[in-house]
Order: C-alpha cells, then sequence, then structure tokens
C-alpha cells in the first residue's frame, strides 16, 4: 500500500519549509523500491525525528524517507552488551528497551526523541562526550541502502562490502548522503541503575565557569554540562550552571529506589499547541527564565537524579520550538579549539552585546574527536546558543562564521540551518576526502537534501 | 536554496543593467553573499559594469546570460542557462522600458514591440522561471511593475497598460502557485532616480533606487503578494481611482 503523501517538511527550528513527497517503508525491500525507483529528479534523503534543527532532512520537490516505521529493536544481548535495532528506533525506546535489561545507550543528545539512523547521520554527542565520544564510535556495525540499491554492511574497522572502512566513517556523520541507513548494531554500557549522582556548582561570571572546566575536576566526572547565562551584562554574563555527574551504581541508591534500580519513568508533562506569537521569546521573557533557571540550579553534591532531571528537562515539555512562533528559530552551534580561551570569551561577549538573546544555551568541554570526515566533534568549547530569527540575525551570525573559522572551530550539521558552503568548507578541512567516498558509492546523485545544495556538499 | 535567516543562495536578475534590479540584488548581497547571474541583452553596452556593480556589492559569482526579451522562442535557452547547473532561489524581473508617452500611442510598430518587452517578455519570462520552481519545489520571484499600471493615466497609459497587465498577471500567478513553494512578490514603486528618467523632473515621493530595495527586499522576505514603494502610494492611488473623469482630465497626471 503506497501511504506516501506529499508536504511541507522543516528541521526542528521550523526555518525555511519545503515541499517535498515522503514515504514510509516498512523493509529493507521497500527502501531498496524507494531508492532504486526515484520519483522526481531531486533526489532522495532519509529524515528521522526531525529533530535536526535546519535542512539536513528536507528534500525540495524531491522525496524523503520517512525511516519511523523501521522501529524494531531485533535483539538485546546482554553477553556481548550489543543491540541490533532498526534504524527508526528512537533513542527513547533503546532507552526503555536497554534498561531491562541493565544497559544503557552510551550516547544520548540532549533529547532522546532522535532516531538511531539521524544520530549516526549526525554523528551526535551528549553531556559524556569527553568521556565516551560520539555516537558513530560505538556503532559496531551498520546496513546501508546505497544508490545501486545494495545492502551494504559496514564496519568500523573495515567489512567486505568496505574493506576501508571509508563508507563507515564517511555514512558517520555524513548527514545520509552516502545512502539509507536501515539496521544498525550498537555496543551498549552495562550499569546498575538508571539514575545519577550528580553535583550542581553555580558561577557567577565567565572567568569562573572557564576555570571550573580547566582545573581537572572535569575529568571525575563522566558526564557534564553546563547552562550559562548569554543575555546578562558583564560581569554576570557567562555565569552558569554546570551539573556534572556519573551513572550511579546500586549500592550509591537509597534503599527505596534498589528496589527497583532500573525505574524509568519519563512523562511528557505537557504539549505546546502551535498558538505562540513571533517576538514572545525576547529579553525580557528569555531574561527572566534565564534567570530564574539560575537561581533554581544551586550547589548540591551527591544528588540523586533521574535521567530527565539530570540530561532531558526539555524531554518534559512536547513541542517546545513552538514557543518561539511561526517565523522560528535557529541554533547555533560551534566549537573552538581549548587553547582559544580568549577568541571563544570574545565571541561570548559579543553575543550577549548583539540584541540577539538566547535562552537554551549549553557550555561543554569536548574530548578529542573520532576518525569521521565530517563529525563535528573535537577537543574544545562546545557552545549552543539560539536565537528566534529577526533581521540581521544573518549578518552578525555571518560575522560569528569567520572568527570561529579563524580560531579553527566549526560549525554542526545537526544543528546549522544558514552558513554558506565555503565557510562549512573551510570548517571541515577533510570535506575532499568525504565527497571521493561520496562519489564513488553515488555518482548519479541519487542523495540530496536541502543541506547538500545549500552547503554544497555533493 | 534560501536558508533560514532568508538569504537565497543564488539570486538571478532579468534584466540585468537595471538600476533598481542592480540595486535590488546588492540590498540581498549586503546581508549575505550569493552567486548571481545576470540576463543580459546581446547588444549591451552596460554589461562590464553591472557585473562590477554585483562583485563590489559581494557577489561570491557573476555570470551573464544573454537574454533579449523580445525573443520569447530563445527563452527558455535562456532561462536553462541562467539557472545552469543548480537551482534558482530568487528571481527578479526588472527589464522594462518607458518609452516616449507622446509618441507611443500612435505609432503601431513600436507599440508592439513595447509590449513585447514590457509585458509578453516579462510573462514569458515569468511562466519559464516559475514552473522551474515549482519543479525545484521552492523559489521567489520580484516582479518590477509600477504605480503606472494600478492606475492608467492619460499622461503615459501606454506604458501604464503594460505595467496593469503585468502587475495582473504576476499578483495572479502567485494565487495560483499557492502552496508549491514559490512565491511572487509584484513591486509597485513609483517615480525612480534612474536612467530612465534622467532629465524628468522628481514626481512626488520619488525616491533613490537603494532606498526603493530596501522596501521592496523587506516586503519579499516576509513573502508579501503587493509592495508599494514607498507604502504611501497605495493610499495616493486609492485616492486617484476615485477621481471623476471630468476631474481627472483638468489634472496634471
Amino acid at each position: 500500500m503506497d501511504t506516501s503523501v506529499d508536504r511541507f517538511v522543516t528541521g526542528w527550528g521550523r526555518t525555511a519549509p519545503t515541499p517535498a513527497h515522503l514515504s514510509y517503508p516498512r523493509s529493507v525491500e521497500e527502501v531498496v523500491a524507494l531508492v532504486t525507483r526515484p520519483r522526481t529528479t531531486r533526489g532522495l534523503i532519509a529524515r528521522g525525528m526531525g529533530r535536526s534543527y535546519g535542512d539536513p532532512a528536507q528534500n525540495s520537490g524531491g522525496q524523503i524517507v520517512d525511516l519511523t516505521a523501521m522501529d524494531v529493536i531485533h535483539t538485546i544481548d546482554t553477553a556481548t552488551a550489543t543491540a541490533e535495532v532498526d534504524a527508526g528506533v528512537t533513542l527513547d525506546q533503546l532507552v526503555r528497551a536497554g534498561l531491562r535489561h541493565g544497559l544503557w545507550v552510551p550516547v544520548l543528545p540532549g533529547t532522546r526523541h532522535v532516531t538511531v539512523g539521524g544520530a549516526i547521520a549526525c554523528d551526535i554527542h551528549g553531556k559524556n562526550h569527553h568521556s565516551a565520544g560520539s555516537f558513530g564510535s560505538h556503532v559496531a556495525e551498520m546496513s546501508l541502502v546505497t544508490a545501486d540499491g545494495s545492502v551494504k554492511v559496514l564496519r568500523p574497522g573495515g567489512s567486505p562490502d568496505d574493506p576501508d572502512a571509508s563508507l563507515f566513517w564517511a555514512t558517520v556523520g555524513g548527514v545520509g548522503l552516502t545512502g539509507v541507513i536501515v539496521r544498525a548494531r550498537l555496543s551498549l554500557q552495562p550499569v546498575e541503575t538508571s539514575y545519577f549522582i550528580a553535583d550542581g556548582l553555580v558561577t557567577s561570571s565567565l572567568e569562573e565557569t572557564i576555570a571550573v572546566h580547566t582545573d581537572g575536576s572535569e575529568a571525575r566526572y563522566p558526564f557534564s554540562s553546563a547552562w550559562f547565562d548569554t543575555i546578562s551584562a558583564p560581569p554576570r554574563m557567562g555565569r552558569a550552571a554546570i551539573s556534572r555527574g556519573s551513572i550511579a551504581t546500586l549500592d550509591q541508591l537509597p534503599p527505596k529506589l534498589r528496589e527497583d534500580p532500573y525505574r524509568f519513568e519519563a512523562k511528557s508533562l505537557v504539549d505546546l499547541p502551535d498558538v505562540f506569537p513571533n517576538g514572545l521569546a525576547n529579553k525580557l521573557t528569555f531574561g527572566t527564565l534565564g534567570s530564574l533557571w539560575y537561581a533554581a540550579s544551586g550547589n548540591y553534591t551527591g544528588k540523586v537524579k533521574t535521567l530527565t532531571g539530570f540530561y532531558h528537562p526539555l524531554d518534559l515539555i512536547g513541542h517546545w520550538n513552538r514557543a518561539y512562533g511561526t517565523k522560528g528559530f535557529l541554533q547555533y552551534q560551534f566549537v573552538v579549539p581549548p587553547q582559544a580561551v580568549d577568541e571563544f570569551t570574545s565571541i561570548l561577549r559579543d553575543i550577549q552585546a548583539s540584541g540577539h538573546y538566547s535562552f537554551l544555551n549549553v557550555f561543554k568541554l569536548f574530548g578529542p574527536g573520532n576518525e569521521a570526515p565530517l563529525s563535528y566533534p573535537m577537543a574544545g568549547w562546545n557552545v549552543c546558543v539560539d536565537f528566534p530569527i529577526k533581521p540581521d540575525l544573518g549578518p552578525f551570525l555571518a560575522s560569528l562564521d569567520r572568527r570561529i573559522l579563524e580560531f579553527g572551530g566549526r560549525l554542526y550539521v545537526a544543528k546549522d540551518s544558514r552558513t554558506d558552503a565555503a565557510t562549512f568548507h573551510a570548517m571541515y578541512p577533510r570535506i575532499d576526502e568525504w565527497r571521493a567516498v561520496r562519489q564513488r558509492v553515488d555518482p548519479d546523485g541519487v542523495f540530496l537534501s536541502d543541506m547538500a545544495r545549500r552547503l554544497e556538499l555533493v | 536554496m534560501i536558508n533560514a535567516t532568508g538569504d537565497p543562495q543564488t539570486i538571478a536578475l532579468l534584466g540585468g543593467t537595471s538600476e533598481l534590479g542592480l540595486a535590488i540584488v546588492a540590498e540581498y548581497l549586503a546581508q549575505a553573499p550569493a552567486h548571481v547571474v545576470l540576463g543580459i541583452r546581446p547588444a549591451s553596452s552596460e554589461r562590464e559594469s553591472a557585473v562590477e556593480q554585483m562583485t563590489t556589492a559581494g557577489a561570491l559569482s557573476v555570470r551573464v546570460v544573454d537574454l533579449d526579451a523580445l525573443d520569447t522562442a530563445g527563452h527558455p535557452k535562456a532561462v536553462d542557462q541562467i539557472a545552469g547547473e543548480g537551482d534558482i532561489d530568487l528571481a527578479i524581473i526588472a527589464f522594462g522600458l518607458l518609452g516616449d508617452a507622446d509618441t507611443l500611442w500612435q505609432d503601431q510598430a513600436r507599440v508592439v514591440d513595447f509590449i513585447g518587452v514590457n509585458y509578453t517578455g516579462a510573462v514569458s519570462v515569468g511562466v519559464l522561471l516559475a514552473n522551474r520552481m515549482r519543479e525545484q519545489g521552492h523559489g521567489q520571484m520580484i516582479v518590477c511593475s509600477s504605480v503606472a499600471g494600478e492606475k492608467v493615466r492619460r499622461s503615459n497609459f501606454v506604458y501604464g497598460s503594460t505595467k496593469a497587465g503585468l502587475d495582473g498577471f504576476f499578483t495572479q500567478l502567485n494565487e495560483a502557485h499557492r502552496n508549491t513553494g514559490v512565491s511572487i512578490t509584484v513591486a509597485r514603486p513609483g517615480m525612480i532616480r534612474t536612467k530612465m528618467t534622467v532629465g524628468m523632473p522628481d514626481a512626488p515621493l520619488t525616491l533613490d533606487p537603494d532606498e526603493a530595495a530596501r522596501i521592496i527586499v523587506e516586503a519579499a522576505r516576509a513573502h508579501k503578494p503587493i509592495v508599494w514603494v514607498p507604502p504611501l502610494f497605495r493610499l495616493v492611488m486609492l485616492v486617484l481611482h476615485h477621481i471623476p473623469a471630468p476631474i481627472m482630465r483638468l489634472l496634471p497626471l
């Protein structure tokens, strides 16, 4: 049965909608049929939960293969701590299933509502990047439907279909442009509980925030990230609520929680309706929310927290992106090398003074990156801010792009919705190596997306 | 593509030496760099200066494609060349003639050519561009109409009639393409100080090209179907519409 539809599609930021023909395959055979029998000359791209902020899962005038109907967890093997899953399985699903077997998903981004396919395609990272690396580093094997209609089995150390593993690593962080990821075997992490033991620390200035991240204490915590203030003027600018911790062992839990250590009840409290006016997200509302957040955070040690409390507060609110109104918003996430502290400080000062206000600010010191040519994380200061769409936001961010590039930093595909091709290419010096692999596996340009066109990736 | 902040990656200017057209492109380039394609008459002596102006304004690249408004048979090929390998994210239809209002209406051969440029030629490229953008799934057009087309007046009615036709066609072409990803902004400027109007005394509400371009681009970014340039013209034309013909005849309009 053909259940395909034509509709306008955006990313999570709800900017730049474009129409596409969407199909919802239920099997690998159906994916192969879609790939080998294109309906338009505009190509095809896979889509998961649509949580990327920009356009990697949009395809103007072309086809989108929505994989959310391929959501079977085939096996979870406790002996090897691995899970064999369809690419449309969400990390929320996998966390819940894994915990029943005492296994943990080793890399979780700021929301669990992303698919495994999307997690690989953007090579996502989490609060534990400095200790666990990015998602691609935990993929033991994946199956990729390539442009010729074959299903290739890829492994990080190479496989008969991909002896030098170049296709594996081009697919990790490859934003869907090497093929459709249909299945993966993931390495999971054995844990004793589903809880975190967390330490909270509130800083009063950017200097203090940076100092906490460079005094060696980060090494004690597998998980660490901070919310920080970009609205208040210095000296308060950059003050942060840092939350760090580790997964609790059984003996760290109070007796009552020990009875059901893998309990996991992540509910959504509310789903926002699409009624918010443009401009509601402003200095007054964001400044107030930020101060409340800061005040509510506080200093604490050894607090037992749930995954939602420690890691995913935004998952409590369904469709929180609607609070920004119909004009949408964008996220600006960048990383600069660890030694570029002064440059990084000056960028944050300029954001504070720009007249563009951001509430959801995340700050994290990354560990080293992996082998994937287009993978975003690299050792350094990672910052994520978000801005409602307003006039002059474009030129302001373009000026930040130039400085980030100059400092040896880069932007993240899962967040970017606006930079230009030349800037992106300069930020990813291994792009030609990636393009050579893509050219080899997709010489006729079957896999295309709005991002591929905008950033001239292919 | 057009990105999250509304900046197009490729801008085509049909009528590539139009001062208003070039000012509109420059206004976009002031916000973000883009590739520019200029569709220019093969005989035009102003090619180099247009290219130079766009390079100075910040174009990532500038291509020139031969485009003769009267050669409608050659338009499909010209539009293909304008697109080249990629998409046309924004197209500005800016070519047009002002003509000699006193003689044009009595000269059959010249009036036919005049209509051919201002109306037939614009509609011809407009249809081709809109079809292509529909296939792309996205695309935006800015069409340079005129207040003269909104209320055709005795003093320049041939020009006014071509703009009336153009305006009607493109405002409704926009409706016809609703929900396809294609959007068209029809700009209705009054008098603009360009080579087209050199030597003419300033009419009320006359603007420089860059002032007009700023107003037009702001409207296009908001996907407005119609923009009056300056906005006060909307009111002026509303009043003119309600002046009885006997009184209109006495006015110097």
